[in-house]
Order: C-alpha cells, then structure tokens, then sequence
C-alpha cells in the first residue's frame, strides 16, 4: 500500500477498494416454514477473486436451536455447505466463534438469535485480513500476544519438594484476568487497534500482559513493564471503552491497562 | 496451500465503522476530541475578541454586531457547551486514571451522568446571562 492510499484510507476510513461488499444470494426459506428469520452473512470466496458480498439466508427458527451457532451450523448443514466459520466448544470457553453480529462483537455460540434484530447481520471480526467467509486470519493477534510472553518467568530455582505455590491472596490477584479465551472481541472492537494494530498491542495483549504481571510466582515484573512503556504498545489505549463493553466473559480490559499504567507511574516514585 | 505474502495482502479488510454499532462511550470519546477540535478553534476566535477589545471602541463594536448576530450566538453557545463537555468528559478521563468506573455495568451510567453534567452546565451559564441582561 503505498503513501498516498494509506492516507487516503485514514482519513475517510473506509474500506479498501477489494473489501467493499456487493448484494449477494438469496437462499428463501422452504415452504412449510413457521416462524422464518433472516439472516445477511458476510461472505468471501478467495478461490472466485470476487469482492466480498452479503448473502440473505432465511431459516425456520422453529427447526433451529436458540443461538446464533446454532443458526449458521444449521445454514451450512442444509443450506448452504461452501459458509466457513470457527467453531469449537459450543458453550464461550474455547473463544473460536467471535464474529460481529448485529454490529457489536460477541460469541456466537451464547448469543441468542432472539436477542437480535429483524434481520440478523453478521460479519467477520472487524479490520482484519479475510481468510474465507467469517475466517479472519489471526496470526498477527496471535504473534502479538506471545510478544507478551505468556508465561512463568523466573530466575531462581524452584523449591525441591513442591510446586512455587501462592496464597489465597496471590491467587485472588489473577481474579478477572485469568479468565480471558482470547476470542479477540476486544481488540477487534478497538478503534484505537483497528488505525494502530502494527504498533497498539491491544486490548487483549494487554489484559493478558497484566495476567503475569499481577501473578506472584513471575520474577520479570520490572521487565514487563520496561517493554510495555512505549508510547505506542501500551499508550495509544485512549478508553474509549469498546473493549469491556464488548467482553463476552465480562471481564475489563480497559482496567488492566489503567493499572498497568498506573504501576508504570508508581514505579518512578 | 500456504500462504505467502502476496496473497495476504490481497485478502479484503473486514468491514469496521462501517458496520460496527459504537456504544455510547465510544461516542462520547469521538466527541471529547470533536469538541477538543472546536475548542482550540474558539481560542483562536476568542484572541481576536481580546485583540479587538485592547483596539479600541471602534473595533470592539464591530465584534458586538458579530456576537449578537443569530449565527454568533449559535456559534457561542456550541462553543460553551463544548467546553462544558469536554471539561465532564476531562473529568471522566481523570477518574479513570485513578483506576475507577471501568466496569462494564457503570459505563452507560457515568455516560448519562456525564452528558447531564455537561448540559446543567451550559444551563446555569444560560440562566446566569438571562439574569444579567
């Protein structure tokens, strides 16, 4: 992409001219339907080198069970088999089914078809590459967050004849940030990532980052924080508050950062 | 198949602000900055004001006719509640800073505090000019 695109393309903040989406197909629901609803889902075929466009599917809610999931397995069991989409565990623990529908990021495997509008409109994880269909490829979410270094890091040895333990205490500090599954909705929902994501970690990077900085058992705190004071990777968080508005296990991103950026400012004194 | 850079970059960017439903925070925060926008606009208006004011009678006059115009007044009062609300909004920023009201069920709440603060604001200056005129 070149200077003058880039330009273009921050200050209209619209969508490259391949992303713009067209009319699709229409899939009419069969005729002994009892309570038909629709759906436009966001569909793109790499194979076609077509531009992305929005197909209208109706369904008998009456023969589908009561979430969102359950509405596109049911479209790609028996409608229409070529709609691609991450699924996993069915239930908001594995994170794999983010999308956005009804323009709000969420699972769509605890969303409820009843909670969402006439027509049920779903798209792809916002300002991402499309690999196919609802796919966003999320290798550079993914890279970010082992940027973080995720795990455990210690310099002493560990104790001979147990594990390193904590207390109830310690322990109750991962309260709210142990729970992330890295759905991505947060990051996805972030104005600030979607102009940024080269150099802004994101919402998820971050809760995350603040995971190990609050467990007792690492011993690179001091570290932690030296990569994250950086005016892009922790400081173009400006809270506007997507992010904890949009977390499906309700936990807040936006607090992790702020206490990250409070621990950078305590450190000083 | 495996991907090589090519390919990436030819992959579409899935729709955002196009089909993204932005929370009233979010609003909120675009108009912080909006209003952050307008404000160092009026500054510049406002040095004109005190300019024409140490000029003389003459030119502080002709400022008058520009203020007491419908437009002006417009462009005043947009330009005092802006300032009302970016000072709300401001506040709002400071709180946060202190590591409070970022839970996900007072966010609407504070947003609604916020926006009656800033327009009660504006009110009182308009009843205060309604009194001194």
């Amino acid at each position: 992409m070149n200077l003058w695109t880039k330009l273009k393309h921050m200050a209209l903040f619209s969508l490259p001219q391949n992303s713009k989406t067209k009319p699709g197909k229409f899939h009419p629901a069969p005729e002994n339907t009892t309570r038909p609803r629709r759906f436009e889902i966001y569909r793109y075929d790499p194979e076609s080198g077509e531009n992305p466009r929005l197909d209208v599917y109706e369904i008998d809610l009456n023969r589908c069970g009561p979430m969102i999931l359950d509405a596109i397995i049911k479209i790609k069991n028996e409608v229409d088999s070529s709609l691609a989409f991450r699924r996993s565990c069915r239930e908001g623990v594995c994170g794999s089914c983010a999308m956005n529908i009804d323009g709000r990021n969420t699972l769509a495997c605890t969303q409820e078809i009843e909670d969402c509008g006439e027509v049920v409109k779903i798209y792809p994880l916002p300002h991402l590459p499309v690999i196919k269909d609802l796919v966003p490829d999320m290798t550079h979410f993914f890279a970010q967050y082992a940027s973080i270094k995720p795990w455990v890091r210690t310099q002493t040895p560990p104790p001979a004849d147990r594990e390193r333990l904590q207390s109830r205490e310690e322990r109750g500090k991962l309260d709210g940030l142990y729970e992330c599954i890295l759905c991505a909705c947060c990051s996805t929902a972030c104005p600030s990532y979607w102009w940024n994501s080269e150099r802004f970690l994101g919402p998820a990077a971050l809760l995350q980052a603040h995971r190990w900085i609050q467990d007792s058992r690492d011993e690179s705190t001091g570290e932690r924080l030296d990569d994250l004071e950086d005016p892009f990777k922790l400081y173009r968080c400006h809270t506007i508050m997507n992010c904890t508005d949009v977390c499906p296990k309700y936990l807040s991103p936006a607090k992790a950062i702020a206490e990250i950026k409070r621990l950078l400012i305590e450190r000083q004194h | 198949m495996f991907d090589t850079k090519s390919t990436m970059s030819e992959r579409p960017l899935s729709p955002h602000l196009q089909i993204y439903r932005l929370p009233i925070t979010a609003v909120l925060s675009i108009t912080h900055r909006i209003t952050g926008v307008i404000l160092s606009a009026g500054l510049v208006l406002w040095a004109v004001f005190l300019m024409a004011v140490a000029a003389g009678e003459a030119q502080y006059a002709s400022t008058q006719v520009v203020l007491d115009s419908t437009p002006g007044k417009l462009l005043l009062w947009a330009w005092i509640y802006a300032l009302f609300f970016h000072l709300c909004h401001g506040i709002r920023h400071l709180v946060w800073d202190t590591v409070h009201g970022l839970e996900r069920n007072t966010l609407n709440r504070d947003a609604y505090l916020e926006i009656g603060g800033s327009v009660l604001l504006t009110l009182m200056v308009f009843l205060f000019a309604l009194l001194r005129s």
